[in-house]
């Protein structure tokens, strides 16, 4: 299989990027690890005229805390972010997803900006990064903008990006004190892809009575959805196991997913709940 | 006009298994056909070429990847390894020797992919449990074999990599 034949352009830095971008506008696609959008231009669903290959640009890989922020390169592969010292020792939960990606090969190319922008929704980044409460650095030749996550994932296959944006960063916040966060998944066997997936962040004060509750399911729509029954089910409880069932059971309220050949929207909701509850006793864990 | 010239042939300049190779092909040229189709290393195979069976992996810049989903211009100045490169011509190297000795393949299609894993694996990981293997092997499908030799070959070369490094 071939993509359509197209142009290509290796930009060496963000502003020849730019540059390339404003020059080529709705033709160009912006080429990172590839690991999306080669496969779509394989199959003929995508068909760019231009690809502008950001892949080489330095200073856009790698994570490091920054004013209680971890900030994380948007071409830092799926392998380091689920290797990274500083990701597993801030938020593993976040590590823990990006080794839940794809497979081995998959994870040494793909990249997480790369993941976010191409906001599939079988995609694992998007569920927890909007549970982290995260936000996207976007640049263009007008200046620099910070998008959060609430904001930046608008429908199947598409984000906030306009086409003269770059992602550059991702930034999550980091928990307060006594939290603990996890995402869970359950994968489609032949294709990795998420079929329901949990992502929560849970906030306890010292008496163990629960402060707040981020409750993200992915694989009910088009991109990551807040279970808000299941958050306000939990605030303000002591998180005992009834507890967490209870509100568990809340997590596919409000959504309406499609059914497919491997799970029905049934399974999808039921199997959303068992996620949710088990993401839970995980991040409390 | 402007289309004709943006689609135009790139040069690259690529080594693969020690060798330089500077070549000009056009941009949606997969990496697999170029080492395939013009370097002649056919070692390394198409299965699904949906980047799913782990057929045509090949180690980029010291890490396995699969070569069906890399344009070869994102190969431009990269250090490449096919299963060609592990060991001299006639010589196995003693992850293929295991693969040889533990009937670690059938039909052999899969293998040249399974052992570039296994290679990075033990590159990275001298001493993986089974389940790390199985873990690593997650991206690799063989249909004859059911893994369990493929497990065995790399648990075997795994300790003859280690003895080796141990006694050198």
């Amino acid at each position: 299989m071939f993509p359509v034949s197209f142009g290509y352009y290796a930009a060496r830095s963000i502003d020849e990027a730019l540059d390339l971008l404003t020059q080529h506008g709705e033709d160009a696609k912006l080429l990172a690890g590839g690991h999306s959008l080669i496969p779509a231009m394989k199959l003929r669903l995508a068909s760019p005229r231009i690809l502008i290959d950001v892949g080489q640009i330095s200073g856009l890989r790698g994570a490091r805390i920054d004013s209680n922020t971890l900030a994380i390169g948007a071409l830092t592969l799926h392998s380091d972010v689920a290797a990274s010292e500083i990701v597993r020792k801030y938020i593993p939960a976040l590590a823990d997803a990006a080794l839940l990606i794809g497979d081995m090969q998959v994870r040494n190319r793909g990249t997480i900006g790369g993941s976010v922008a191409h906001a599939d929704p079988g995609a694992d980044f998007p569920v927890i990064l909007a549970a982290l409460d995260a936000s996207f650095v976007l640049v263009s030749r007008s200046g620099r903008r910070e998008v959060l996550s609430q904001d930046f994932f608008v429908d199947y296959y598409t984000t906030a990006l306009a086409s003269n944006e770059i992602l550059t960063e991702i930034r999550v916040p980091l928990p307060p004190s006594g939290s603990g966060s996890a995402y869970v998944k359950l994968g489609n066997p032949a294709t990795g892809y998420v079929v329901v997936s949990a992502g929560v962040v849970i906030t306890r004060q010292p008496s163990g009575v629960c402060e707040l509750a981020r409750v993200v399911v992915g694989g009910l729509g088009s991109g990551p959805i807040r279970a808000t029954g299941t958050e306000a089910a939990l605030q303000r409880q002591t998180l005992a196991s009834e507890v967490i069932a209870a509100a568990a059971a809340k997590a596919a309220e409000g959504s309406d997913p499609d059914g497919d050949v491997y799970a029905s929207a049934d399974y999808k909701r039921k199997m959303a709940s068992v996620l949710v509850r088990r993401a839970i006793e995980k991040a409390i864990g | 006009m402007a289309a004709q010239a943006e689609s135009l042939a790139v040069s690259i300049n690529v080594t693969v298994n020690g060798v330089k190779h500077d070549a000009v092909v056009e941009p949606r040229t997969l990496l697999v056909y170029f080492l395939r189709e013009d370097l002649g290393l056919t070692g390394t195979h198409v299965g699904c070429d949906t980047s799913q069976c782990g057929a045509c992996t090949i180690n980029l810049n010291g890490r396995a990847v699969k070569s069906c989903t890399v344009l070869a211009v994102q190969a431009n100045g990269a250090e490449v390894t096919t299963i060609e490169g592990l060991a001299p011509a006639k010589t196995l190297n003693p992850l293929q020797e295991s693969f040889r000795e533990k009937h670690g393949l059938q039909c052999g299609y899969c293998t040249p992919g399974v052992v570039m894993v296994a290679q990075y694996l033990l590159e990275t990981n001298p001493n993986p449990t089974e389940e790390e293997i199985r873990h690593a092997l997650d991206g690799n499908l063989c249909r004859c074999t059911g893994y369990v030799n493929i497990v065995e070959a790399i648990r075997l070369a795994a300790e003859k990599m280690r003895s080796q490094h141990v006694s050198s």
